[in-house]
């Protein structure tokens, strides 16, 4: 049934699930949203990505009929997220950044509402609050209050509160904010299985690397601007590539690790004066092999070694002129991958 | 996840408005989901269970030897008096957690399923008359326990419970409105306050309208309150009804048309 209506809606309005134009909210003077444009298309994941205070929330919440937008427009599927906002509201599923489920109720409670009020029979609701229960891995936990759940648990919920009515649109905001490694790959799973049965899911992140495993197309917003759009690639591209970081065993090697590095991967390299880290741009991820050959040709001993992508904050710098709120902290996190 | 060929709700058909059969469905689940909240959390339920046993108690005895010179003949006076005041002093609840509700997350969700945007606030009042329906029957225990035997009969005394709670859910709109256009629980609870205790003393709850000033008089008698008080004596003491019984009737229909309304529409408005 889902399936057929996917299509009809498909055939009739090319492929786009949202389509935004000018998009614009202000809160007094504050304008949250300035003029977004979005263009998602069906059957894939769109990442918003940005920084506290960007506007992420507030252009989904307009986007999923909880905000009026003070100009510009957006269609879900071909339908007018103010004129036809009740029609928009049985294609979407909106998943908030904070919990939108009853605390003081079960997780079966929860569920069997929320199917109620999608029109399931009193069975049926039962029926499907347990299948998603289990779905989601929540079937231990189903007849505690939501006071007692932890962080993780209390999203999938919310997530699953979401998908009753399996809607072609999922929104998403900051989905795993707040979740351990392992929940959040699990979330990433279940958002990866969604897209696969045919929903779209458009989800904010404040984590590049997050948006890199899981979204199609980014749309990265600053001060309400979408300042860049694209597929992941176009985006790394913009903001430059990763970098090497290594330090040697021993501190009388570091000048010399410096040549090699500066000869095999022909760059400019840069060494911290604090802890004698040498760090250099990849162009190349090849030639990593060969420098760790001649280095250990060299004999030389290193205490560690690191590939640093690009983090938001570059994205940012790059791409704004500004970086992220904590400016002290800029050097000092990143993400790390160890090689 | 399960095959995605098993979903009863999805969209055989998109419906532009939602129609007048699932507007009553879905507010009948919402007041399901208050009574869950009032089952759960079941210390909500404290005000009224107590302050119709203290108030009738404390009036009763306070009042009854100066008013009506004892306990028991001022007990078919006071008795509905005490009832309306404190069902209706109950309903401001209504609005003070209807506010609290809607600062949750929860409301988000509601608001982004396609249903009535009436079933929300419906629900939530729907629910509350079970604390009406409380406080109704406990206020009566409390009086016959005293000794107050209401001559109109168990039927009629039945039917001015069903009056109040009719009455005090019509009175709950004007809360939830509150409820809703207000910032804070708190300021819901204090504007809730300074409208309703005027109203529900300035009235002939308590004391015979004869032994006020004559303004007040004027006052007293146009209060909607004191015709809701006459009515339920009226109806519990000689099982008989008239005039005051449709007045009431007609202001509960009143407040209704005007406020649920208006409730709705700013409710709509804070999307
Ligand atoms: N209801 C509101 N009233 C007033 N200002 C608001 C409201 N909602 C958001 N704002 C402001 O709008 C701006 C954008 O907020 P928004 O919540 O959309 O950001 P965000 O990108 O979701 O941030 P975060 O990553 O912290 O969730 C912020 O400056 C915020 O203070
Ligand atoms: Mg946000």
């Amino acid at each position: 049934m889902g399936y057929e209506h996917r299509k009809k809606i498909k055939a009739e309005d090319t492929n786009w699930a949202v389509e935004a134009h000018g998009l614009v909210k202000t809160f007094g003077d504050n304008r949250a949203v300035d003029g977004v444009n979005l263009n998602v298309r069906a059957g894939s994941i769109y990442g918003v990505l940005g920084p506290n205070g960007a506007g992420k929330t507030t252009a989904i919440r307009m986007l999923a009929t909880l905000l009026r937008p003070d100009a510009g427009s957006a269609q879900i599927f071909g339908h007018d997220v103010v004129k036809e906002p009740q029609i928009v509201r049985q294609l979407i599923g909106v998943t908030g950044q904070y919990a939108s489920v009853d605390e003081s109720l079960s997780a079966t409670e929860n569920l069997i509402i929320f199917s109620r009020l999608l029109g399931l029979g009193r069975a049926e609701a039962r029926q499907k609050a347990r299948e998603l229960l289990e779905e989601f891995g929540l079937t231990e936990a189903a007849k505690r209050p939501l006071k007692h759940f932890s962080g993780g648990m209390r999203r999938r919920l919310d997530l699953a509160a979401s998908l009753i009515a399996r809607p072609p649109l999922i929104f998403l905001d900051e989905p795993t904010t707040g979740l351990d490694p392992r929940t959040r790959n699990q979330m990433w799973d279940t958002i990866r299985q969604l897209v696969k049965q045919g929903s779209t899911v458009l989800l904010t992140t404040q984590y590049l690397q997050e948006a890199d495993e899981l979204a199609d197309r980014i749309a990265v917003i600053d001060r309400g601007r979408v300042v860049a759009e694209g597929t992941v690639d176009e985006l790394k591209t913009s903001v430059g590539s990763s970098s090497l970081h290594l330090r040697t065993q021993h501190p009388q090697d570091i000048e010399e690790a410096r040549q090699t590095i500066e000869r095999v991967l022909k760059v400019e390299s840069n060494v911290s004066s604090i802890d004698g880290k040498i760090s250099a741009p990849i162009t190349d991820a090849d030639r990593v092999t060969d420098l760790l050959i001649s280095l250990r040709e060299a004999n030389i001993h290193l205490a560690e070694l690191s590939v640093q992508k690009p983090t938001l904050d570059e994205v940012f710098l790059n791409l704004t002129g500004h970086g992220l709120e904590n400016h002290s902290k800029q050097s000092g996190e990143v993400e790390e991958a160890a090689v | 996840m399960s095959s995605p060929s098993i979903h009863p709700t999805t969209h055989h058909q998109l419906n532009k408005r939602t129609s007048f059969t699932q507007s009553v469905r879905n507010s009948l689940t919402m007041a399901y989901r208050g009574l869950l909240k009032i089952r759960r959390t079941p210390e909500q339920l404290f005000d009224v269970t107590f302050q119709p046993i203290i108030f009738t108690l404390m009036f009763t005895y306070i009042f009854g030897g100066a008013i009506s010179g004892n306990v028991e003949n001022y007990l078919p006076v006071i008795i509905p008096g005490i009832l309306v005041q404190t069902v209706i002093t109950t309903s401001i609840v209504t609005g003070v957690q209807l506010r609290e509700d809607m600062d949750k997350g929860v409301f988000d969700r509601f608001k982004s399923l396609p249903i009535a945007r009436i079933a929300p606030l419906a629900g939530a009042l729907l629910a509350d008359t079970i604390r009406y329906t409380i406080a109704t029957v406990l206020t009566f225990t409390m009086g016959y326990i005293m000794g107050y035997q209401p001559d109109g009969g168990l039927g009629y005394v039945a039917l001015s419970g069903l009056l109040v709670i009719l009455c005090s859910w019509a009175i709950s709109w004007i809360f939830a409105f509150f409820g809703v256009i207000a910032r804070t629980a708190s300021s819901v609870q204090g504007i809730s306050m300074i409208i309703l205790f005027p109203l529900t003393f300035l009235s002939n709850a308590f004391v015979p309208v004869k032994t006020m000033p004559g303004w007040l008089q004027w006052f007293v008698n146009m209060n909607p309150i004191s015709h809701l008080v006459t009515a339920v004596r009226d109806l519990c003491n000689s099982g008989t009804f008239g005039w005051d019984l449709t007045i009431s009737l007609i202001g509960a229909a009143v407040i209704v048309l005007i406020f649920a309304p208006l409730t709705v529409r700013s409710y709509m408005r804070q999307t």
